[in-house]
């Protein structure tokens, strides 16, 4: 791999509606060929970034770089940037082969161009029966991919993607995920891609950064954001998460830390720098939590509760868990060869524990 | 259940005995009477005949036939060069703005169109305001002839017309969706591409639908040619009142009202055929392609 080149730099960026803080001092890096992925809730800021690439707004204060060029003063239609809106915004009065040809057409490409182009990117999308039909003509799933095969056609250095498949079915959205990704490493093309929906993320991307209140949470790779999480916003938000309490008792050595959670004390591990009697958060996976029943032998430590809900989920048992301080903890089991059949019934005590090392250990706060 | 048939009975009834009286048998008497016979005496008396109709064709009448349409398109031409900008700024006001702003539009069919064209003659007279104005500041030295000329009743024309053609432009804009424009624009789209490929084709619609509104009423408002243009038979509706109040010739003023009537329809089918395709088929800038 050669080094990453920058194609994208968003400096400084700000932007306020009336009272209402968007965007607080934005940075934003994005590099050549990358599939780069804005998470949040809605109303983070999200979307207005990306409409701040595309030049549909403009910031208050900052610039925007593209291959090393400020880009904020040219309108929209001269940014090489193209946009895959979240209501498709075909236009209804042209076929979908004129739809595709209309970036091309304003560029003034060849005729004769436009048209292998335009068929090479239906192609692309398997829409190429469907050259002569109208937006209206097409399902949802169809419409989305005209979408995208009309901002792609022009090779924008740049596609933007605005919660392009929210407005999806499940199994569709899933598909169309796969083909989204199978798309921008055949085309070369870097996507910035702006979502709500963490699994989507996390299952498309390069790098995730996720935003909330116009402010950069977190910046990395999806195994990063989903394993060690920057605060409790960015664990609480990708995925489902464990939080219990605990204070520090006593500092074993490099990132070793005796920590009492639960009436009991544990090593754990964490990446801060904590002192004695400090209050941490200890997060923990439903998928890391290991349920025994209590009558197994245990030569580990282990927390033991009673079960208040199991619920069956094909793959997993998903069942919670409350706790003698009356925490309730969420766990996912998957069935695997060893144990095909397990199940509990409620009100059992059992015993939970996890691998040692796969917990996150952060400064005590509250959402 | 019961009181409701009877309430639809009513209703319809009333209705159906209204059109009847009012709008069908009148018109049947026209077309009866254009296959008549002049006569001072009666009106109109028999034989039947189909004299009426042959005499439309004369060119005389058809030069009428064909001012009048010219002078229809021309107003009509006025009233969407004007209207349509009007439109537009109308329905890019605040929300709470527009409906006042219509108000406005529609508050002169209030006042009825005699009145307000009487009003035009004092805007327009050698003596009226607008000449009083241009003397008074030395711009002309003798009063411009303006009343009485086939401008004043374009000007008319365009006036009583306006809110025929703004209102189903400004229905057409309103409905159009910002997103689109937003799409264009990232497509690389300036502002007059948009306007070209998106803006017109979508309010097509509300195009024809204005510009059929203005053209068909437009050709027979002979009170706005006889007031402002003179005694001229500028507009087919003008030959049609004078054969029937001066020359007394009714068979050959109905036979010319039947033409009027034949022509509107004729062109209220093609607005529905224009409609149509562009509701279905979509495209008027269609596949250049």
């Amino acid at each position: 791999m050669s080094e990453p080149r920058p194609l994208l730099t968003l400096n400084n960026l700000s932007k306020t509606y009336g009272d209402n803080i968007v965007l607080n001092n934005f940075n934003l890096t994005v590099y050549d060929g990358e599939f780069f992925t804005l998470l949040g809730p809605s109303g983070c800021g999200k979307t207005t970034v990306l409409r701040i690439i595309a030049g549909l707004e403009d910031a208050d204060v900052g610039q925007i770089h593209l291959t090393g060029q400020e880009i904020s003063s040219l309108p929209a239609e001269k940014r090489p940037v193209n946009t895959v809106f979240q209501s498709y915004a075909l236009f209804p009065h042209m076929s979908v082969f004129e739809n595709v040809a209309f970036g091309l057409k304003m560029s003034g490409v060849a005729k004769d161009e436009i048209k292998s182009r335009v068929i090479e990117a239906l192609e692309m999308v398997r829409l190429s029966d469907f050259l002569d039909r109208k937006p209206a003509q097409l399902s949802g799933g169809q419409q989305q991919r005209v979408a995208i095969a009309r901002a792609v056609v022009n090779r924008p250095k740049l596609l933007l993607l605005d919660e392009s498949l929210s407005a999806l079915d499940y199994k569709l959205r899933q598909q169309m995920q796969v083909e989204l990704k199978r798309l921008q490493r055949k085309l070369g093309i870097t996507f910035v891609y702006v979502t709500h929906d963490q699994e989507e993320a996390l299952s498309m991307s390069d790098r995730v950064l996720v935003m909330h209140k116009g402010i950069v949470q977190q910046l990395g790779t999806p195994r990063e954001i989903y394993e060690q999480p920057a605060n409790l916003f960015v664990a609480r938000f990708i995925g489902e998460i464990n939080q219990l309490e605990g204070v520090i008792v006593a500092i074993d050595g490099n990132h070793q830390y005796e920590v009492k959670v639960e009436g009991m004390q544990w090593a754990l591990h964490a990446e801060h720098n904590f002192i004695v009697g400090d209050k941490v958060n200890v997060l923990l996976r439903p998928e890391d939590l290991r349920v025994e029943y209590i009558d197994a032998p245990h030569v580990d430590q282990v927390l033991v509760g009673t079960i208040v809900e199991r619920n069956y989920k094909g793959k997993t048992l998903d069942s919670i868990i409350r706790l003698p301080s009356g925490v309730e903890l969420i766990t996912s089991e998957f069935f695997d060869e060893d144990d095909p059949s397990f199940d509990y019934s409620l009100n059992q005590s059992v015993a939970v524990k996890w691998v040692p090392g796969w917990e996150v250990v952060m400064p005590y706060e509250t959402l | 259940m019961k009181h409701f048939s009877q309430f639809r009975f009513w209703a319809i009834g009333l209705a159906s005995v209204w059109l009847t009286l009012f709008v069908f048998m009148p018109n049947l008497l026209v077309v009866i009477t254009s296959f008549l016979t002049r006569d001072v005496m009666a009106t109109a008396s028999l034989p039947i005949n189909s004299d009426s109709y042959l005499r439309t064709l004369d060119p005389l009448y058809l030069q009428v036939l064909w001012d009048s349409l010219c002078m229809s398109l021309e107003t009509m031409l006025v009233c969407l060069i004007i209207g349509y900008p009007f439109a537009m700024c109308i329905a890019q006001l605040p929300k709470k703005w527009q409906p006042i702003i219509l108000f406005l539009v529609i508050l002169p069919f209030w006042t009825n169109s005699l009145v307000r064209t009487y009003a035009l003659q004092f805007l327009l007279g050698n003596q009226g305001v607008i000449n009083n104005i241009l003397v008074g500041l030395n711009i002309v030295a003798e009063p411009l002839q303006l009343l009485y000329t086939k401008f004043a009743v374009i000007v008319g024309l365009s006036y009583i017309c306006m809110p025929f053609m703004v209102l189903p432009l400004y229905s057409a804009i309103e409905k159009l969706d910002v997103r689109l424009y937003q799409a264009a624009q990232d497509l690389g789209a300036g502002a007059w591409s948009r306007f070209l490929h998106i803006t017109i084709p979508l309010t097509s619609p509300g195009i024809i639908a204005g510009c059929l509104m203005v053209l068909l009423p437009a050709m027979g408002m002979f009170y706005i040619s006889d007031l402002l243009g003179g005694a001229k038979n500028l507009l087919l509706g003008n030959v049609i009142k004078t054969q029937f109040l001066l020359a007394r010739d009714w068979p050959f003023g109905s036979a010319l009202s039947v033409m009027l009537i034949v022509l509107l329809g004729f062109m209220l089918w093609l607005y529905y055929k224009a409609a149509n395709f562009v509701n279905k088929q979509g495209g008027i800038n269609g596949s250049d392609f």
